[in-house]
């Protein structure tokens, strides 16, 4: 698992912009945001956690396609399916592999971005909070996504159709962590149930994952 | 090591294709499937590796010693070719060493990137792969497309080697590879006829 | 003689056939029966005026646009365990009329609320747990058809519909969450299965609801007939060119 991990890591890099690419995609939604809604830093103030959330999920769509995609057209995921790798366990290191190139630079850059929407500063430490354990979540629903849609061509489309709806509860709750924070009333059970949900999601899903990717390469 | 299949049926596209197939491979036995193309050697090499079920009968084989190769080389072209052999050293738990780069003449090209490689250099990539495998059993889908003789020759010298360690071999393939004594495995008197009642999916249509 | 044996594909279609003639009159008269009632005699609200006769769609579509997707658990749950392929089929048949029934809910809903709130719109959580639930409709009918094998499709979709309907039943507790947090103590005018229903209201409403759930189980069976006849066909073909 951790040799599968390193090679998709070195992938990534390798294939240039594994760690770029999300991240110049979620500056250009962060950047677009204000000339849509006017730049009025009260209002932008208000609405960066939602903004910054909605950008993360977005830029965390971009590489979900290739998870297994590239893998399965060059017949490597026939080969790691029949080696002694569990398949559980090649989805969770495809999963960790993409959290690492996009969800954690993104929770890392995200305070940073915050600035140009007026993100207080207490907000920030929130802000990165919510992301870092909601990110996770983000990865495991996306490869379960990536794993249903991997024999299909040009899946990219449908695997967004079928990933956003399942990304709403991780929105909602991580998007709340992040604008309590930043308003500083209290988190109420928003932070346990962002934690819960990751938790369950990194625990359960490699099971569904690893079925339907059983079944994709029947 | 020996891997037994007993009255093993198998289907592709909703429909049984081959049925009542029984062989023994025995321990330094290579086996050749022989049959034209669709008779479905790809499809019973597929389900012997446990890719897809069986629609019945069974096999008796210790599946962690069972390593299946496929058309596809599974080769990242990004990676370079020791990096690509190294990777499947670490997953099989076994030691990488410069003898299996030589024995498929691919020393010298170790820290080229696999995407510059010819497709005959990158088809010897990918069976260098079979070299690093602990694994008995190996299952090969045509192992030897877009290889020259040459390269045939190598890779023949590899399997004689690896049955003289006590391992075995099922490979599909239209050509001669010049291993001494094979038995050839014809898979034609197994196919279903078109109009024989079938245990197909599909067929609880009809 | 087992009750799994009418899932045989032909014995479905032998005894839906002669069943689904009655199934869909009844839903006819049902809906027919209910919505005329429901519309032309009963007294107004006197809160609400004319406009609370909107219940008589709006409920009945709403409740089986639920219905709809959890009898598409449950078959979705019979094809992974016993492998039946009507079942699969069933749960195919039965995504598009949900989907149509969710949309009905969601227009009526949306009706509903411009003389009540004064918007076509409000993000109120039961109206949004409804978008959400369209959403998930739409992936698991874009997933069947965008799957060329027809057993792969139905193992696919199945696993979706189950991981689906997890993150469905989150979504509906998250958005009750988030919406408490954004408006605190408003009163929601649409928890209509709260609301104690007056029994002139309520009978004619009890019919319709009675005539939604027949005239989705005869646009289920026949859908699945429809399907169950297309895989036929496909089979043939396939045999012939064999």
């Amino acid at each position: 698992m951790i040799a599968l991990l390193r090679r998709d890591l070195r992938l990534a890099i390798r294939a240039g912009g594994g760690f770029g690419l999300a991240l110049a995609f979620f500056l250009i939604v962060v950047v677009l945001v204000p000339f849509g809604v006017g730049a009025d830093m009260a209002v932008l103030g208000r609405v960066a956690a939602g903004v910054l959330w909605t950008g993360a999920i977005l830029a965390c769509l971009l590489s979900l396609d290739r998870m297994f995609a590239l893998d399965f057209e060059d017949g490597s995921l026939e080969l790691l399916v029949t080696s002694p790798l569990p398949t559980e366990g090649i989805v969770l290191a495809k999963a960790a592999a993409h959290w690492i190139t996009t969800g954690l630079p993104l929770s890392l850059a995200a305070p940073v971005l915050g600035i140009l929407l007026n993100l207080p500063p207490h907000g920030a430490v929130w802000m990165v909070i919510s992301l870092l354990v909601g990110t996770p979540a983000l990865s495991i629903i996306g490869a379960f996504g990536a794993a249903l849609t991997v024999g299909i061509k040009r899946g990219g489309l449908l695997l967004s159709i079928l990933v956003l709806p399942m990304y709403v509860p991780t929105l909602i709750f991580g998007a709340e962590v992040a604008r309590r924070g930043s308003e500083g009333v209290a988190l109420g059970s928003s932070l346990v149930m962002l934690c819960a949900i990751s938790l369950l999601a990194v625990g359960l899903l490699p099971f569904a994952a690893s079925k339907v990717l059983r079944i994709n390469l029947k | 090591m020996t891997l037994v299949a007993k009255n093993i049926a198998v289907e592709r596209g909703g429909r049984v294709i081959l049925k009542d197939v029984n062989f023994t491979l025995q321990k330094g036995q290579a086996l050749i499937l022989r049959g034209h193309n669709g008779i479905g050697k790809t499809t019973l090499l597929r389900s012997l590796a446990g890719l897809q079920p069986f629609v019945t009968g069974q096999v008796d084989a210790d599946m962690d010693t069972v390593a299946y190769a496929s058309h596809a080389d599974g080769v990242k072209s990004q990676l370079s070719v020791w990096e690509n052999l190294e990777f499947w050293a670490q997953t099989y738990g076994t030691d990488l060493s410069d003898d299996v780069l030589e024995s498929f003449d691919i020393a010298d090209l170790k820290t080229r990137r696999a995407a510059t490689l010819s497709s005959g250099q990158k088809r010897r990539l990918g069976l260098a792969r079979l070299a690093v495998l602990p694994s008995k059993i190996l299952l090969l889908d045509e192992p030897t497309i877009s290889l020259d003789a040459a390269s045939v020759r190598l890779f023949a010298d590899f399997i004689t080697a690896h049955l003289a360690k006590g391992g075995s071999a099922l490979i599909a393939t239209h050509i001669d590879l010049g291993l001494p004594d094979v038995e050839e495995l014809d898979l034609s008197p197994f196919v279903t006829s078109a109009d024989a009642p079938n245990d197909g999916f599909d067929e609880a249509f009809i | 003689m087992s009750i799994w044996e009418y899932a045989n594909p032909l014995k479905f279609l032998n005894w839906t056939t002669k069943v689904l003639p009655w199934v869909a009159g009844c839903a006819a008269v049902c809906v027919s029966v209910g919505l005329i009632w429901g519309f032309f005699f009963t007294p107004d609200d006197y809160r609400q005026g004319s406009t609370v006769k909107i219940i008589y769609l709006h409920v009945p579509a709403a409740l089986m646009a639920i219905n709809a997707w959890l009898m598409m658990l449950v078959a979705s749950l019979i094809w992974l365990v016993r492998r039946h392929h009507v079942s699969a089929l069933a749960a195919k048949a039965a995504a598009p009329v949900g989907v149509v029934f969710t949309l009905v809910a969601l227009f009526t809903g949306a009706i509903w609320g411009k003389p009540m709130w004064g918007a076509y719109w409000a993000w109120d959580p039961r109206l949004t747990s409804f978008l959400i639930l369209f959403l998930f409709y739409l992936g698991y009918m874009a997933l069947w058809s965008a799957i060329e094998d027809a057993d792969t499709a139905a193992d696919l979709t199945s696993v979706l519909c189950m991981v689906g309907s997890v993150f469905a039943l989150l979504s509906r507790y998250a958005v009750n969450f988030w919406n408490q947090g954004l408006h605190q103590g408003t009163s929601v005018p649409v928890a209509t299965g709260e609301r104690t229903v007056a029994d002139v209201f309520f009978v004619p409403l009890l019919i319709s609801m009675v005539g939604f759930g027949l005239m989705f189980l005869a646009l289920v069976l026949l859908r699945t007939q429809t399907e169950i006849r297309k895989r036929r066909a496909a089979a043939l073909i396939a045999r012939e060119t064999t």
